[in-house]
């Protein structure tokens, strides 16, 4: 087991598990032919490369049709309330350094109503691995539209069109500062296992937007992004130290605006080779992974997947256990001891 | 009477006099009371804590505006600070100050009406100019108009006298002229003999990189003790002798110092780390002060983004197996009951700490009231029935702490702890426990499967507590998920089933009624009173001082106070049967007589005060009366 892959920085046991023995007695309830389901089994499947007992890893979720996602992993697990869980995580991750903490989240819950924790936990780098969902509607309460669902969606809820502007959540990560932010899709699970594998190995916050397909209420919504036909072609992968340019053909790169501040997608043949930009994911400003997160047409032309950001920073967890570690240094004295000495301090006085 | 000097290594000001006779007092209250930049809360405290090592008993009320700032010498931004000081023990900080300190004209005006004839009044005459007579109202200077014509007033130019003081010392006017709280200080402990040493002590300590407001500070003190003993204004001075308080070791503390104390002796005595998540909030923001100070016995403490995460975030930590805390005022416990009902739901222990401050909304955040008790009992969606409790005096926050997290640790359960702005800032001495003393709070984890063929059943109960199994993440074998979803009973798997329902929610009431909380005692000297008076909380304090007033005037009356709001004591139902009346008062609309009403079938007599302020003895002693000379 590689270094990267310790748990807050608690030393790694090695464990030999398979798919199975994350597969929990529940029997899982999301409608047939859900993205939850490829993800579940994603997850399933990565989790024995963690090389973890199960004992030391938890879900936490929230509330919607993803958060039902502890239940059908044999970890310990919690499903929450509605937008919550990254606080109640915190808790959790910043009083137990042996554990690794995972968030499951959905659009509604960690955009709308649970917005304020989760860009709160990103720009404490509390040590969180965050998948959010995101299928750009509300499920469980059958269907009204969601914080990043289209402008203009017609749902039960806004008959007329949605008059709001949706979020980008990977733009939202990464205005928090988030130091791990990235992409994938749940049908793509060789896809969605390699940022996972990446997200495990990153100290910190890691969040992972999941385009997640709810075939009843907003079915198709990333099928361009998924079919053989149309996905190459829209689809931008990122790799680390590698040249943007795809395309069947190779036939669109990302180069630098000129006399702007962005990136923008260029023909190929038209930017000469030293302008292609280079991905790099450990460029300390994040303006470059957020105009990388700016890149998508409204029909999801050049949706870039991967990681956008891998940066180092000192996460909460350790700056809060250390200011407790640096302060128990100079005690000698037993917890009752130093009890007693706290309950005289001050002036007191005695009387007989 | 006993010869005292001026204080030693300074020489007096002015000439030299012979030393003043000592009179000698059973009990002050003194309200020192300024602007509220004028440092009254730090004057009044130090004044407390001179007091303090004299041995007298002491009860302290200090009273502020919301404002940090509000306009200068405007009524509003009128802050005090009252303590009360005996040679016997008290109960209040006194109704009717004996002495004012009025910093200038909007003090003397916003406490005039609390004296009564015969009282002292000392004021900053500086700060009686036209202006700022005006500002508050005054057409005429009252140090000058006769209408103070009753009470014995001192007028001082405070100000002017500590800028001269300390012409010699190189500190800017503006320094000079902000230490005349100190003079004042001075003034005072000099008329009451107070020690003085611990102040000194203070002052270097408070501005230990400051040095030349240290030596500001402790001139203009000194100038002040010194005025006193030298100035013809005062022909007497004053001693008032300990009380005679129980042998121990003693410090003053106020309710919100103790009650943080209280939940650092619990994570010590249950050897469990203490997981504090708080958003800032009055009055309840010095109990995350406090405890940010203690991470060398392992404490951490979250300042989270909202009351929400902070309520959370201790969910959280008391999911992993942490003493976990969060602590707030009403509005924070309005936005925590969603969490509450979930730790509720997962059977966790949570301490949530409300300081009551007077509501609804923002209300009067600086203000005392007990109005959140319904909120506590009820204020969640669903059948959601936690513990509740309250201290009764600001000492007794420590030992309710402790009892809060005893009942959420052994029950697995929230525990609502009802503090309150009087008992939070008021201060009063506190015997220091001794350690060997505080109960064994230890809990014993999961470590085995509980069922059949080595499962684990989460909710396979303690017949004797009906709690479930505390099981923590990181135990090999346990692994089980947990959620706010209707559980099967005993497995925890979500279930839709109605009659598992039913059963789950008649279950969670019973957990809380298992609690065992002691009996409610009641104080009823000579068995011959047919009046209970029956209060909660932060009303201990006023209604036992009330009550000592009637027995002296000849009635019998007594009194039981509940620490216990739910589950309410086993024995409290025979007792309130016992008496013809029970009296119930309250700093809300009625909310326990609403309670015992309804649980009891026992009316009562309530008596209701919502002005943001404790009640008063004497306001107490009348309405009792009434009832006591009616049956």
């Amino acid at each position: 087991m590689s270094e990267s892959t310790r748990v807050n920085g608690a030393a790694p046991v090695p464990v030999t598990l398979t798919m199975k023995d994350f597969k929990s007695d529940q029997e899982v309830r999301w409608c047939p032919g859900c993205g939850d389901y490829a993800i579940l089994a994603a997850v399933q499947g990565f989790l024995p490369e963690l090389g973890i007992a199960r004992e030391k890893i938890v879900f936490l979720s929230g509330i919607g049709c993803s958060s039902r996602f502890p239940y059908y992993l044999n970890t310990y697990g919690m499903h929450s309330i509605h937008g919550r869980a990254p606080a109640i995580a915190t808790g959790l991750s910043v009083t137990r350094p042996d554990l690794s903490v995972w968030v499951i989240t959905g659009d509604g819950d960690a955009l709308s109503i649970g917005g304020n924790h989760l860009i709160h936990a990103l720009r404490r780098n509390v040590n969180l691995k965050i998948l959010l969902f995101n299928n750009q509607i509300y499920g469980l309460t059958k269907g009204q539209y969601s914080p990043t669902s289209e402008a203009g969606k017609i749902t039960k809820s806004t008959p007329a069109g949605s008059a709001d502007a949706p979020f980008n959540p990977v733009s939202l990560a990464l205005g928090a500062e988030a130091s791990f932010v990235a992409r994938t899709i749940d049908s793509d699970r060789r896809h969605l296992q390699s940022v996972l594998r990446a997200a495990a190995a990153h100290p910190g916050s890691a969040l992972v937007e999941i385009y997640q397909n709810c075939n009843i209420f907003n079915d198709g919504a990333f099928e361009p992004l998924k079919d053989a036909d149309t996905r190459d072609d829209f689809l931008l992968r990122l790799e680390h130290g590698r040249p943007l340019v795809f395309g069947a053909e190779g036939q669109w790169c990302v180069a630098r605006t000129a006399g702007g501040f962005g990136l923008e997608v260029r023909p190929t043949e038209a930017v000469a080779e030293a302008d292609i930009v280079v991905h790099d994911t450990g460029i300390a400003d994040p303006s470059y992974a957020f105009a990388l997160s700016r890149l998508p047409r409204p029909d999801l032309r050049h949706t870039p997947v991967g990681v956008f950001r891998d940066v180092p920073r000192p996460t909460y967890d350790d700056t809060v256990r250390q200011q407790v570690a640096e302060a128990r240094i100079p005690v000698t004295s037993t917890p009752r001891q130093q009890l007693t000495a706290l309950l005289h301090a001050g002036d007191t006085w005695t009387l007989t | 009477m006993t010869q005292v000097s001026d204080i030693s290594g300074e020489p007096a000001t002015g000439a030299r006099r012979a030393a003043k006779p000592v009179a000698r007092l059973e009990r002050v209250i003194i309200r020192f009371a300024g602007d509220s930049g004028d440092g009254m809360q730090l004057t009044g405290d130090r004044f407390t804590s001179e007091t303090a090592q004299l041995g007298n008993d002491i009860s302290t009320l200090p009273n502020f505006p919301a404002e940090i700032r509000a306009p200068a010498g405007t009524l509003p931004g009128v802050s005090s600070f009252q303590v009360h000081f005996a040679e016997y023990d008290i109960l209040t900080p006194g109704d009717k100050p004996d002495v004012l300190v009025a910093m200038n004209p909007a003090a003397l005006k916003a406490n005039i009406d609390d004296l009564e004839p015969g009282a002292t009044i000392i004021v900053n005459t500086d700060e009686f100019t036209p202006r700022n007579l005006k500002k508050v109202g005054y057409a005429a200077n009252p140090l000058e108009d006769g209408s103070l014509g009753s009470y014995h007033v001192h007028g001082a130019a405070l100000a002017s006298m500590t800028i001269d003081a300390l012409a010699v010392h190189e500190v800017s006017k503006k320094d000079a002229e902000r230490a005349k709280n100190m003079f004042a200080l001075g003034l005072l402990s000099w008329m009451y003999s107070r020690p003085y040493e611990s102040t000194l002590r203070f002052l270097e300590r408070k501005f230990a990189k400051r040095p030349d407001l240290v030596t500001a500070n402790i001139a203009a003190f000194k100038a002040g003790w010194n005025f006193g003993e030298t100035t013809e204004s005062f022909s007497v001075r004053y001693e008032v002798a300990p009380a005679p308080l129980p042998a121990g070791t003693y410090r003053n503390i106020t309710g919100n110092a103790a009650l943080a104390l209280g939940l650092v002796a619990a994570s010590v005595q249950s050897e469990l780390p203490l997981f504090l998540g708080a958003y800032p909030i009055t009055p309840a923001s010095d109990i995350l002060h406090a405890l940010s100070r203690h991470k060398d016995l392992g404490v951490v403490t979250m300042q989270a983004e909202d009351e929400i995460a902070a309520v959370g975030a201790a969910v959280g930590a008391a999911y992993g197996g942490a003493l976990g805390v969060t602590t707030t005022s009403g509005p924070g416990v309005a936005l925590k009951g969603e969490t509450i009902s979930l730790a509720l739901m997962l059977e966790l222990p949570l301490v949530i700490v409300d300081v009551q401050r007077a509501g609804p909304s923002t209300g009067l955040p600086t203000k005392t009231e007990q109005a959140d008790l319904h909120m506590a009992l009820f204020g969640r969606h669903g059948e959601a029935p936690v513990a509740v409790i309250a201290p009764r005096s600001p000492a007794d926050c420590f030992d309710a702490a402790i009892e809060a997290c005893r009942i959420a640790l052994t029950h697995r359960t929230p525990v609502i702890l009802l503090s309150d702005n009087y008992v939070a800032n008021g201060s009063e001495p506190w015997r220091l426990p001794e350690v060997a003393d505080l109960p064994d709070l230890r809990v014993a984890f999961a470590t085995e499967p509980n069922g059949p063929d080595g499962t684990f059943l989460p909710y396979l109960r303690d017949p004797v507590t009906l709690a479930r199994p505390w099981a923590v993440p990181g135990t090999p074998g346990l692994e089980h998920r947990i959620g706010g979803l209707e559980k099967a009973d005993k497995t925890g798997a979500i279930s839709y089933d109605p009659a598992n329902h039913d059963h789950m929610v008649r279950t969670r009431a019973a957990r809380i009624e298992a609690i065992r909380v002691p009996d409610v005692e009641v104080a009823d000297p000579g068995a011959a009173a047919r009046v209970l008076v029956l209060g909660w909380g932060s009303t201990y304090g006023p209604i036992g001082a009330a009550c000592r007033r009637l027995r002296q005037g000849g009635h019998a009356v007594a009194q039981a106070h509940l620490r216990h709001l739910a589950p309410l004591p086993g024995n409290l139902g025979d007792v309130l049967r016992r008496y013809d009346k029970v009296v119930v008062p309250e700093m809300n609309l009625g909310q326990l007589s609403t309670v015992i009403r309804a649980r009891y079938l026992v009316d009562t007599v309530p008596y209701h005060q919502v002005r943001g302020l404790p009640f008063t003895a004497a306001e107490l002693e009348t309405a009792l009366l009434e009832v006591v000379a009616d049956v």
